[in-house]
């Protein structure tokens, strides 16, 4: 069953990688780097439960709350405010 | 019994809409239909993803919710924020005809 | 070969990748989203080689502090690099 998920998630993150690197404008990689991240947040969860571990869970937690201020900041200075 | 194939169906279908949220990120034609796919999806994968585990193990259910509802909070914040940004600079949708884009017409004065 | 091996040799991979690509880039904004890439990607690397502190460390520090430095310093200066 974890050999599933774990092959979902490696594909998951290639194709994020992959328009990451070729996409045209800015936004594409932002929105590359926003998917990168929320998928590393369910991620995090689930090697927590395979470890068997309940504070791993807190890294999880800080990516949930400190990952939308990266972006928030570079699409205000695409804005033209900041 | 019940718990453990509800949670691991969760996880499943979590895990198929991560993956399907990137792949919406490599096929789309332009950065508003990425931007669609990558979110909305990649919410609901998280989502599930998380209170699958929940579920799974009953003890730290309470810690995944607060991990889902911060999720919730967080995604659409950053989605709009980049979305605004990048018709701000210039970015045009992907149309097949002319004159789709009401948020083009939009003047600065009627925004405030 | 576990899983858990793939999932390292791939992550290392990209992490390499997002590397070279924030090395290598011109455009200074395109340089501060491939940090950031590095920072969650080593971020989950921590995690998994049984180190949750310093995986919360640099997922705090990295995705969130360093990306506003860095984009704040590029409105200051300039964009693009010669």
């Amino acid at each position: 069953m974890i050999y599933i998920y774990a092959a979902f998630i490696i594909l998951a993150v290639f194709f994020a990688v992959l328009r990451g690197l070729l996409g045209p404008t800015t936004s594409d990689r932002v929105v590359a780097l926003d998917n990168l991240t929320t998928i590393s947040t369910a991620g995090l969860v689930l090697l927590g439960f395979v470890f068997q571990r309940f504070i791993y869970i807190d890294v999880s937690l800080i990516y949930g709350v400190l990952s939308f201020v990266g972006v928030l900041t570079i699409a205000r200075y695409l804005e033209g405010g900041l | 019994m019940i718990l453990n194939i509800l949670g691991n169906v969760l996880i499943t279908i979590g895990v198929i809409f991560l993956f399907l949220g990137a792949l919406g990120i490599f096929r789309m034609p332009d950065v508003y239909s990425r931007m669609q796919a990558g979110t909305k999806a990649t919410t609901l994968g998280a989502l599930s993803t998380v209170i699958g585990v929940g579920i799974l193990q009953p003890e730290w259910f309470w810690k995944t919710l607060l991990i889902a509802i911060f999720i919730a909070i967080s995604n659409p914040i950053s989605s709009h924020a980049l979305a605004r940004g990048s018709h701000k600079i210039g970015i045009k949708p992907f149309m097949k005809k002319e004159g789709l884009d009401s948020y083009e017409n939009v003047s600065i004065e009627e925004e405030k | 070969m576990s899983w858990l091996m793939i999932i390292v040799v791939v992550l290392s991979v990209v992490l390499i990748i997002a590397a070279l690509f924030a090395v290598y880039q011109k455009d200074l904004l395109l340089a501060v989203i491939g940090t950031s890439a590095v920072s969650v990607v080593l971020s989950v690397l921590f995690y998994i080689l049984q180190a949750p502190d310093v995986a919360l460390t640099e997922a705090a520090i990295g995705v969130a502090l360093t990306t506003i430095i860095f984009v704040i310093t590029i409105k200051k200066t300039k964009r693009f690099e010669e």
